[in-house]
């Protein structure tokens, strides 16, 4: 069985009578009729590893949404008598009695002073039975910023109780809320810092390609400039020269447009290349001739074909910004206490004698690693999968 | 009558590609033969296969397509017996020292096996369709044509270079002193295609594969191209299985035609039994649609109707059947065609020439009523 | 310039003026400097009359499409002017308009290209290409649109079944089909086929040159068919243009050019092109050109074929450059020799050629 022709069968064509009605295309031809995110979802989910990095970060993103309802306090929830309190480990169920006594619970703590260095040790102490609970009421938050609420994922059912489930800092603040806390600033940043290099990537690197001549060679060493300035250098300058006086948002949007500015580069490249070799392209020559204007040119005929790539794009630079904000807040240069990012927790490691005695500060490291490692995979398999029509 | 044996035999050649959306059966059944000392032409459209037979004999099919079934025999005896020629002299002894006697199937070997290694490069030679896309734009053509040389014989470098002067002179390149030191994209596409001709001769192959050589040239350039591989056919002996859509220059340069169709071959004869008596439909078809020069202006064309099915997509039964105006309902649909065997070690595949008392092929109404397999 | 054709002015709907195209050629690096030029277009005076179907051929390199892409207003010629003879009967110089009056003359003019696979917008369907110059002109929309795509699609032989299918559904034939809808949809007066069949396979070629004269003849269509390949131009052409290096060669009706080529490129060019009849083998027809183009930005003084030309022995040929001149009747042709010359054209095929009832 075969399709018949979409066309008519002779070569005698130019009437009407002669055309065939529609038929049903038959099944090996689906592939055909697909549209382009069809093909591209298709491609992505042949690539094992950016289908995993998809879900991580999903997952993430998740995770920074509902951080209020998922951290089981608030990040700066702090208790001087659990100083550097070691993770605990969460118990499903209690067999101390010789029973099967099922119920979240984690134990206590017992402090001892080291007399000579004067450090507090704790031990668990299977004594003290501090009851965990789901859906727990504990401090109050807002989901979305709108809706106040005070039910937390887990926490301890008597909030008075010590729950660090990831150790504390040198304040007594859990770090697993911190951390929690933390991915919403360390996420969005790298979101809002993409958004605008994307704006600028864009329309620079879109009016060098698609006009060329003067104002490309112009925007080209525009774009060398800054890429010969060596970056940590540059973000250090820019950060430093931020007034002390500014308040966390203030900062935080001034600390993402210093990495929005260093960022946009690459992408204006990237954007004027795929221009470029757009404009040579016969179908943009076709809609030229078409009548088209340039700016419906450019719109409808050119910056389709490009969408894909510049999501991939992004979605590979926004682990750049992360990384970037991460080093900035570590220098202390970034973001300042009290706004918590995983740059500003890894701040607290800095020190080597922190580390031996608190290692698990460390904690914030693995997440930004998980984190970055994931958007890689999930930029890789995107840009593989960008161009459907490539074979 | 006995012939000699062939160069080149294929047999049953299938090279299907195993993609996602299903199998393509790029080559479905080939058989063709080489002589020694012939030119061979392998014409049909876009999609019949003919550039995957040619990959499949040099082993050059890459994932997902493979071969699965038929045998490509190459009979070195046959290579070494042709008559021996001035030019490749110092390659005699070297290839007489080789000891393999009998003929090799060579869909047998191991794609990156050594023995196909050796026969690729000092029995059989391509050249490609992008002359300039098959040179390397980094080196000169010395560079790359001594490196050829060096790798079939042992030499150094100045007899290599010379060598390359003479192989260059040989194809016609004038000044070849000076075009040795040339990079490829400071020569046209002709002088391109001479130098890949010339690296393709550096071994003096038996069974030179041109896969649609003149394609992206001129009219002119093409003429003298033509014109080259005639001469240097005549004069070494070598065998030409020459790959084309063009059925001018097919009787150009042809001794042999074998006509294919999405993967068969649907028609085999001496050139001048295919123009002047065509016996498929797609033959007769394919020669009435091409524009003959002298007509007068503005003659209509006739045309095949249709046109060439999507390789997901295969007819059942003759996979020219839908296009073919002499087609058998419930016959040409149904089974696949058998391969007749004519006069002259002309074959057919065609049910129209399947039949005790043959059918004229102006009879086909006749041949529409007959009950066949 | 004036206009040399002995064309009656009220049936002339372009007239091709001296038209020249150079391109910059530039040494290289950053601030690198024009070190020359190519005169890819060197002088062309064409006049093409309403309703023919102007062939205009050469090798590549020779400059037919430049000269194509000058006509549509796809690049601006560096010299010389383009008319085109409005309906009103005014005539316009396509030269002289800014590129908001000259995409108005853009809807009369359109062009139909040679790669039917890079041309289609991958990303758009059949109906948003076809309907683009619709929109872009905004001429019409909506359910206007749809059924004027569905005429279009119907004229080319394609079934509007199809319109919401993508480029890649459809096979090389088709697309180039579409192409045409894309082209005819505007109502043009002229259309300009760029190897408009070039990159077709043979038996598809046939059916895209009938459709192309039927759709000529049903819509009064005037075309000019640049090509490299002879005997296509033969199948279609009233009136042949020959180009080398920039400058119109020989000018004249199909018949007369192919029975008896007045210029020697010509000669060479006929005699060039594969016959498909193996008895004509050897038969010691085919004049060898020499592979050595000229380099364009270079061209070799006098005539620019002298370099290659059997005949060229006067130093007339390397001096001085021949103008194109009225040789006989529609017949033009830029060589000093002509008159002394006997050129083989092509015979008409015998009667053992592959006749196939």
């Amino acid at each position: 069985m075969t399709e018949p022709a979409p066309f008519e069968t002779s070569g005698t064509g130019a009437t009407d009578s002669l055309t065939l009605e529609p038929t049903q295309p038959s099944s090996p031809n689906k592939i055909y009729t697909a549209k382009q995110w069809t093909l591209i979802r298709k491609a992505f989910f042949k690539h094992k590893l950016a289908v995993i990095g998809l879900f991580v970060t999903v997952a993430i993103y998740f995770v920074a949404i509902f951080a209020g309802f998922l951290a089981p306090f608030t990040a700066s929830k702090f208790n001087a008598n659990y100083v550097y309190a070691p993770p605990q480990r969460l118990h499903v169920v209690d067999r101390s009695h010789g029973g099967w006594d099922w119920g979240l619970y984690v134990y206590g703590y017992k402090s001892t002073q080291d007399p000579k260095t004067l450090q507090l040790k704790y031990k668990p102490d299977p004594a003290k039975k501090i009851p965990v609970g789901l859906f727990v009421h504990g401090s109050k938050y807002k989901v979305f910023g709108l809706i106040p609420t005070d039910i937390h994922l887990i926490g301890p059912v008597d909030q008075k109780q010590p729950m660090y489930l990831l150790g504390a800092d040198r304040n007594g603040r859990d770090l697993l809320s911190r951390m929690i806390y933390a991915t919403r600033i360390s996420m969005s940043i790298g979101l809002v810092g993409v958004a605008i290099a994307l704006v600028l990537g864009l329309a620079l690197g879109g009016v060098s390609g698609y006009f060329g001549g003067k104002v490309d060679t112009l925007i080209q060493r525009l774009v060398e400039f800054f890429m010969s300035i060596p970056t940590l250098p540059l973000w250090l300058g820019l950060a430093a020269a931020l007034p002390g006086g500014w308040g966390p948002l203030k900062r935080y949007f001034a600390i993402t447009i210093i990495l929005g500015i260093v960022a946009w580069t690459s992408l204006a490249r990237v954007t004027r290349g795929r221009f470029l070799s757009l404009r040579e392209e016969a179908f943009v020559t076709a809609a030229a001739l078409d009548g088209n204007s340039h700016s419906r040119l450019i719109y409808r005929h050119m910056l389709p074909s490009l969408t894909s790539y510049v999501i991939a794009h992004m979605t590979l630079a926004i682990p750049g910004m992360i990384l970037a904000e991460t080093s900035l807040s570590f220098l202390g240069l970034g973001l300042q206490p009290p706004v918590v990012s995983w740059g500003v927790l890894l701040e607290d490691a800095q020190n080597v004698r922190v580390v031996s005695t608190a290692p698990w500060l460390l904690l914030p490291g693995v997440a930004v690693t998980i984190a970055v490692l994931a958007l890689n995979f999930l930029g890789d398999g995107l840009r593989d999968a960008a161009d459907p029509y490539r074979r | 009558m006995t012939q000699p044996d062939p160069l080149l035999r294929v047999e049953g050649l299938k090279t299907h590609f195993f993609l996602d959306e299903g199998t393509v059966r790029a080559v479905d059944g080939v058989d063709l033969t080489v002589m020694p000392g012939t030119i061979v032409c392998v014409v049909g459209e876009s999609g019949c296969g003919k550039s995957i037979t040619a990959r499949s004999i040099l082993g050059l099919v890459e994932a997902p397509g493979r071969v699965v079934a038929g045998h490509i025999w190459w009979n070195p005896a046959m290579a070494r017996d042709r008559s021996p020629v001035a030019e490749r002299g110092p390659r005699r002894g070297h290839r007489a020292g080789k000891s393999h006697g009998g003929r090799a199937d060579l869909t047998a070997l191991e794609p990156h096996s050594e023995q196909l290694r050796q026969i690729r490069g000092n029995d059989i030679s391509m050249i490609f369709q992008e002359p300039m896309a098959s040179l390397s734009p980094m080196y000169t053509v010395a560079a790359q044509l001594t490196e050829a040389i060096r790798l079939h014989m042992p030499m150094s470098k100045q007899e290599a270079f010379d060598r390359g002067v003479s192989l260059l002179k040989r194809v016609g390149i004038p000044r070849p002193e000076q075009r040795m030191h040339a990079y490829p994209f400071q020569l046209s596409g002709g002088m391109c295609q001479r130098v890949m001709i010339a690296i393709a001769l550096s071994c003096s192959p038996s069974l030179l594969i041109a896969d649609e050589p003149t394609t992206a040239l001129d009219v002119t350039t093409q003429a003298r191209i033509i014109d080259l591989l005639t001469e240097l056919q005549a004069e070494t002996g070598m065998a030409i299985m020459f790959i084309t859509h063009d059925m001018g220059v097919v009787a150009e340069i042809a001794d042999e035609v074998v006509v294919m169709y999405l993967g068969t071959v649907v028609e085999r004869g001496s050139v001048e039994e295919i123009f002047h008596d065509p016996k498929h439909p797609y033959t007769q078809g394919l020669l009435r649609s091409i524009p003959t020069m002298g007509r007068g202006s503005r003659q209509r064309l006739t045309s095949i109707q249709g046109q060439v099915p999507h390789p997901l997509n295969r007819p059942s039964g003759c996979p020219y059947h839908p296009r073919c105006d002499r087609a058998v309902a419930g016959v040409c649909d149904v089974a696949d065609p058998p391969t007749v065997n004519l006069e002259r070690g002309r074959q057919v595949r065609c049910v129209l020439y399947d039949s005790d008392q043959r059918v004229a092929p102006s009879s086909s109404a006749d041949a529409g009523n007959r009950d066949q397999p | 310039m004036t206009n040399t054709h002995t064309v009656d002015a009220a049936e002339t709907l372009l007239d091709v003026q001296n038209l020249s195209m150079q391109f910059p050629v530039r040494g290289r690096g950053m601030l690198a400097r024009t070190t020359g030029y190519v005169q890819a277009v060197g002088g062309v005076d064409l006049s093409i009359r309403s309703g023919e179907v102007l062939g205009l051929v050469g090798e590549s390199g020779c400059g037919k499409t430049t000269l194509g892409k000058c006509i549509v207003g796809e690049i601006r010629p560096t010299g010389g002017n383009v008319y085109y003879r409005d309906s009103d009967g005014t005539s316009v110089d396509l030269t002289a308009l800014n590129s908001k009056t000259l995409r108005k003359y853009q809807r009369h003019i359109r062009v139909i290209f040679q790669d039917p696979f890079s041309s289609l917008n991958p990303r758009m369907t059949v109906a948003q290409i076809v309907g683009d110059p619709l929109k872009a002109h905004g001429i019409a929309k909506g359910s206007e649109l749809e059924d004027r795509v569905a005429t279009a699609l119907r004229l080319v032989g394609l079934s509007p079944g199809y319109m919401h299918r993508f480029p890649h559904a459809f096979s090389g034939g088709e697309r180039q089909r579409i192409n045409i809808a894309r082209a005819l949809i505007l109502d043009p007066q002229l259309v300009i086929a760029d190897e408009a069949v070039s990159a077709l396979d043979v038996s598809i070629r046939a059916q895209i040159l009938n459709l192309l004269r039927d759709l000529q003849d049903e819509l009064n269509l005037t075309y000019l068919f640049i090509s490299h390949d002879l005997s296509v131009i033969e199948s279609i052409c009233d009136r042949v243009a020959v180009m080398y290096l920039g400058k119109i060669v020989e000018l004249a009706d199909t018949d007369a050019i192919y029975r008896s080529p007045q210029h020697p490129y010509t000669e060479a060019l006929l005699s060039a092109v594969p016959r498909a009849d193996p008895r004509l083998r050897g038969t010691g027809r085919r004049i060898r050109l020499s592979d050595d183009f000229p380099d364009p930005s270079n061209p070799p003084p006098g005539c620019h074929f002298h370099t290659r030309c059997r005949y060229a022995d006067l130093e007339r040929c390397r001096a001085e450059i021949p103008q194109l001149r009225v040789i006989a009747g529609q017949h033009q042709s830029a060589c000093h020799l002509t008159e002394e010359l006997t050129l083989a054209g092509i015979t008409a095929p015998t009667e053992s050629a592959p006749v196939v009832d």
